[in-house]
């Protein structure tokens, strides 16, 4: 798949997006150092060492130790595994599930497209945290419950967007030259329809990596994530503000973790919309704030995701 | 005008209706005895059948569930609200005592994100990559990464460290001690509305920059229009419509991460009450406090929709 194109590509994507190119670089770092933690972490995460707790960094445990004398650079690396599993997974089955339901909905238009919208009107009506807690308080706690119940909050940005993709695409001589050569309805979809969606899909499931890694974090901090011992960035932030005086190394730290990932991740979903597709970024503009664009119904007006609505 | 705006509340309606359902069916699927939670594993088990039939027939939770949905839409009309299943106070007084906070810090946040993000903004859009503008967008890129509630943990910190701050317990009133109600506020409201403000100025400076290169624009300069004037009476009031409707989506923003925010601070406001109802599983104040939080953002929705409306005569004949 990689020919000529497709480097020259990736060459000029460098070249016009140093800080997307950053983003990408470190992205991959963290999750590079996510995967070997085992290779890296200088201690076992869980293993509590009473002779050396609440210790500030030095130079035998360089973030610190917490109240029960846990390495927190340990803990860090590990909960970077569990906090961006959340993610990718959540992501992974959220963002691509609403996009195949937007394409659906885009494609074949009609009362299911009208169906449709209302249900993601109503998913939409909830601030993301607070759906998400409700859902996973309701599925239970534990790290399948939190991954599902991100996924739920990711899926109808992902139709909106989509579907308004689908929309434009089902206009286009090739799509129309596909139904007239008799292809059925699935084929169209997956051979015309499908390929034009990747572009603006990717831009989505980048930016809502780092949507998904906040939501985890706060769900951990508020204490209805991920239950400990397993460390993840958030429920490392909820441990850290027990005692009666926070201790700063255990505070700062998981949360430089964060910001730094979604940073990076954030930064390549600007490079890679930027560079995939010019025209997406006044599309999608137009599509969040429905400025210039007469929505056919009211509901399509506000799509509330910011980080996709500035070019 | 008056036809747009009844179309729209009622499509806010049906919108409420199903929120309602929707929240109403996630809750009642939920695994496990509510009782479980309520009298701990020991009392759950020392228990006798008649006795659970009972408790749950008094907290109505025996009854089918579409007979339980309509009696819990009854609740909202009259504006009971049910109570809570630890505490004696119903749901109705909760909001009332905590709500104010939430609301405050919330208008509060909007507000400081307006003050910040829109003079940023139109800095940036003025002279686009500038050093003034690399240094702005650098900052918005920044704020918007970083976790409201870990900016509000190193806050809290650090006037710790300095000043000896202690987090809040009671909930202050605005009429009560105005200085003492701020000083609750300001901390959350700060730091949700530096997050918010670096949307905005994205947002702005993005429109505006869409904004400047129109011909109309071109045309009050070719008349001879000074920059100042090009730019705030010709150019502005066009950029900022969608930056009014990104206010609305961000309020989702600040109602969701105020929750957290609360907690970091200590705050003792509405998302303190959630977080706490839904640890301790108290399926009443869960439903309605959900509920409440999806019917202000749906609110805000359409009110920002129709000033949009109102502001922009396309939206209105379509």
């Amino acid at each position: 798949m990689i020919d000529g194109r497709v480097r020259r590509e990736l060459g000029r994507f460098a070249r016009h997006n140093v800080l997307s190119v950053a983003g990408a670089v470190v992205g991959l770092l963290i999750v590079a150092v996510a995967l070997a933690a085992p290779l890296i972490a200088p201690r076992d995460p869980l293993k509590a060492d009473f002779r050396r707790m609440n210790k500030p960094p030095d130079a035998q445990s360089l973030f610190g130790t917490d109240q029960v004398g846990r390495d927190t650079l340990s803990r860090v690396i590990y909960a970077g595994r569990t906090s961006l599993f959340v993610a990718f997974t959540s992501v992974l089955m959220g963002t691509t599930l609403g996009s195949l339901w937007g394409m659906a909905c885009g494609y074949l238009g009609g009362r299911f497209d009208l169906m449709s919208q209302r249900v993601m009107e109503i998913l939409q009506s909830f601030p993301d945290l607070i759906l998400a807690m409700a859902i996973s308080m309701a599925i239970g706690t534990g790290l399948p419950a939190v991954i599902i119940a991100i996924a739920i909050t990711r899926i109808p940005f992902g139709g909106r967007v989509i579907r308004s993709v689908a929309l434009s695409v089902r206009e286009m001589p090739f799509v129309e030259a596909g139904r007239a050569a008799g292809a059925s309805q699935l084929r169209v979809m997956t051979l015309h329809v499908l390929p034009q969606c990747v572009a603006p899909y990717l831009v989505l499931a980048t930016t809502h990596l780092g949507v998904a890694i906040v939501i985890e974090a706060a769900l951990g901090f508020l204490g209805v994530g991920v239950p400990p011992p397993t460390p993840t960035w958030g429920n490392m932030l909820a441990d850290a503000i027990t005692g009666l005086i926070p201790h700063w190394w255990l505070v700062l730290f998981p949360g430089l973790a964060i910001t730094v990932t979604v940073l990076a991740f954030n930064l390549l979903g600007d490079g890679i919309r930027d560079t995939l597709d010019p025209k997406l970024s006044p599309a999608v503009l137009r599509l969040v704030t429905g400025a210039g664009k007469a929505s056919t119904t009211p509901a399509a007006a506000p799509v509330r995701e910011p980080s996709d609505a500035t070019a | 005008m008056h036809k747009y705006l009844l179309r729209r509340a009622l499509f806010a309606l049906g919108t409420m209706v199903g929120v309602s359902l929707i929240i109403f069916v996630v809750l009642r699927v939920l695994p496990g005895d509510p009782l479980v939670a309520i009298l701990g594993v020991e009392g759950y088990n020392k228990m006798s059948p008649a006795d659970h039939a009972q408790i749950m027939a008094d907290l109505g939770l025996s009854d089918p569930l579409p007979v339980q949905y309509v009696r819990w839409l009854g609740d909202i009309a009259t504006g009971r609200l049910g109570k809570s299943f630890f505490r004696g106070d119903t749901v109705r007084d909760l909001i009332l005592h905590r709500g104010p906070l939430s609301a405050e810090i919330a208008v509060l946040a909007l507000f400081i994100s307006w003050l910040i993000g829109l003079p940023i903004g139109i800095l940036s859009a003025i002279r686009p990559n500038g050093w003034g503008d690399t240094v702005a967008r650098s900052l918005s890129i920044l704020f918007i990464a970083i976790p409201g509630f870990w900016l509000g943990l190193l806050l809290v910190l650090a006037l710790l460290f300095w000043f000896g701050y202690k987090a809040p317990i009671l909930v202050i009133h605005l009429w009560e001690d105005p200085w003492q109600n701020l000083q609750l506020i300001i901390g959350p409201a700060a730091v949700l509305g530096l997050a918010q403000g670096a949307y905005i100025a994205r947002m702005s400076r993005s429109c505006l920059l869409e904004v400047i290169r129109e011909d109309y624009v071109r045309t009050a300069r070719a008349k001879g229009a000074v920059e100042r004037a090009v730019v705030l009476h010709h150019a502005l009031p066009n950029a900022l419509l969608p930056v009014i409707t990104i206010s609305g989506v961000l309020l989702g923003f600040v109602l969701g991460g105020s929750v957290a925010v609360e907690q970091a601070f200590g705050v003792p406001g509405l998302g303190r009450a959630l977080v706490t109802a839904i640890i301790e599983r108290d399926i009443i104040v869960v439903q309605n406090l959900v509920l409440l939080y999806a019917l202000i953002f749906v609110a805000v929705n359409v009110v920002v929709d129709l000033s949009y409306a109102w502001l922009d005569p396309r939206i209105r004949y379509h």
